[in-house]
């Protein structure tokens, strides 16, 4: 039998939770959650079995909701998420992950908070805004925010994260220091195409299974790098835009990834000739294949923002994908083959799948 | 004591507060002290950095506008609004 799924889902207006039956058939939708705050992230503690969603309310700030029973109750905290008193407001959080018993939280302007009691306290990681390139950080068209974070699987130590408009960081030291990581990657806005930093991430992934190779999605090209980011390699090949956000992985092949490229920066934002498509590679970004069964083929003006798509970890491996315009499509079968789970949510900005047994 | 009128949105954050609270305090910074006493956490809902009120958060002490340092005597009646301006889109939007 397999395992059943619940989707955990960040959306414009509160969190939702989706929970499917053994065939990954029929799905139950359960929300809005976080008292319908904007949630850009939802995640999952495996080793605790908490949610964690971060976001901000317009009125009440930013924080990151936790619960222990799938989403039946909450509590939230932003207790320690501050810059201090004379530092800059932060708007809201964009990525939550936990990983090696401290949770993460990316925010908006950047930065980097931890919390080693399961995100009831949070101290800030104060050596990613000393950076010395951190005077020269400007925003993008999201703002300036810290959006990626990705747990090496082994070394708590190492993790990478990213930054909207800057770019790619590693530290190696549990965060006592960073360094760039956008080597190979272009910035066609900026006069040196390939500055040392001022890269646009949209969104990166560690391959699974590995401990170094490293897909990135950015605003100008999708790229891999084998190397932990040291360097990057464009990928981005055949693809119709080297513009997108979202970016799965496969949970057994690391040569198999998912994005869903959209028509450039300046064109809408949307996918191209308002045809959605996801692109497969199965080969580590070699060649690309277009995969659009069941998707809409013709008015579709919507977009894959960046923690809006999932891989579970079934075989075959099912892919969710949650769309600006408020549908949840998913395959379940590799991408082959796609059809909508739910149609009318809000604006979807996360998704993220969990086996719950 | 003063007494603090909270909105539902707020109260809703921390399950079992009650929407209306008498407490101590003489300017509202030390009134928001004394509920985050009660209520663990209210205050970062409604303080931001500086500290000042969050930009759509309104109060009211005894129906006029407040800031952090508006003094509160001991019969003050304390409103706790959010701001109508407060509705509008996430402005960090998802960058698309």
């Amino acid at each position: 039998m397999a395992d059943r799924l619940a989707l955990l889902i960040g959306t414009k207006k509160g969190a939702f939770v989706i929970t499917g039956d053994d065939d990954r058939e029929r799905w139950s939708v359960r929300g809005p959650l976080c008292e319908g705050w904007p949630i850009h992230d939802v995640s999952y503690d495996a080793s605790t079995g908490a949610i964690l969603a971060g976001g901000g309310s317009p009125w009440y700030g930013p924080a990151v909701w936790r619960s222990d029973d799938l989403g039946e109750t909450w509590s939230h905290s932003s207790d320690g998420l501050t810059y201090g008193d004379d530092g800059p407001k932060i708007a809201t959080v964009w990525n939550v992950t936990a990983a090696h018993g401290t949770v993460w939280a990316g925010v908006d302007p950047a930065g980097l908070f931890r919390s080693d009691d399961g995100g009831r306290t949070w101290s800030h990681v104060q050596a990613l805004r000393d950076h010395p390139s951190r005077p020269e950080w400007s925003p993008g068209a999201g703002g300036l925010c810290l959006h990626t974070i990705i747990p090496h699987p082994d070394d708590p130590d190492r993790l990478w994260v990213g930054i909207s408009a800057v770019g790619m960081f590693e530290t190696r030291d549990g965060g006592a220091t960073f360094e760039l990581r956008n080597k190979g990657v272009r910035a066609d806005f900026h006069p040196d195409r390939y500055p040392e930093f001022g890269q646009c991430v949209h969104k990166a992934i560690l391959a699974t299974g590995t401990a170094e190779t490293l897909l990135q999605q950015n605003h100008c090209g999708v790229y891999r790098s084998a190397d932990g980011g040291r360097s990057w390699t464009e990928i981005t090949g055949s693809l119709p835009s080297d513009f997108g956000f979202a970016m799965g992985g496969h949970p057994t092949r690391p040569e198999t990834a998912w994005i869903v490229p959209l028509n450039g920066a300046d064109k809408g934002r949307y996918v191209p000739d308002a045809a959605m498509a996801v692109w497969r590679t199965r080969d580590a970004g070699d060649s690309w294949q277009r995969l659009s069964s069941g998707l809409p083929q013709q008015d579709a003006y919507l977009a894959v923002l960046r923690e809006a798509m999932a891989v579970d970890r079934l075989d075959p491996a099912g892919v969710y994908i949650g769309t600006s315009a408020g549908v949840l499509y998913g395959s379940r079968d590799e991408g082959d083959s796609w059809r909508p789970i739910a149609e009318h949510l809000p604006p979807i900005w996360s998704v993220d799948s969990v086996a719950v047994g | 004591m003063a007494t603090v009128h909270l909105p539902r949105s707020l109260v809703a954050l921390f399950p079992g507060a009650p929407r209306t609270v008498e407490v101590e305090g003489d300017d509202v910074a030390s009134v928001i002290a004394a509920l985050d006493g009660g209520i663990p956490g209210l205050r970062d809902r409604l303080v931001d950095a500086g500290p000042v009120l969050r930009e759509h958060i309104n109060v009211y002490v005894d129906g006029e506008r407040a800031t952090l340092r508006t003094p509160v005597a001991r019969d003050s009646v304390v409103h706790v609004i959010p701001a109508v301006s407060g509705g509008s889109a996430d402005p960090a939007g998802a960058g698309a």
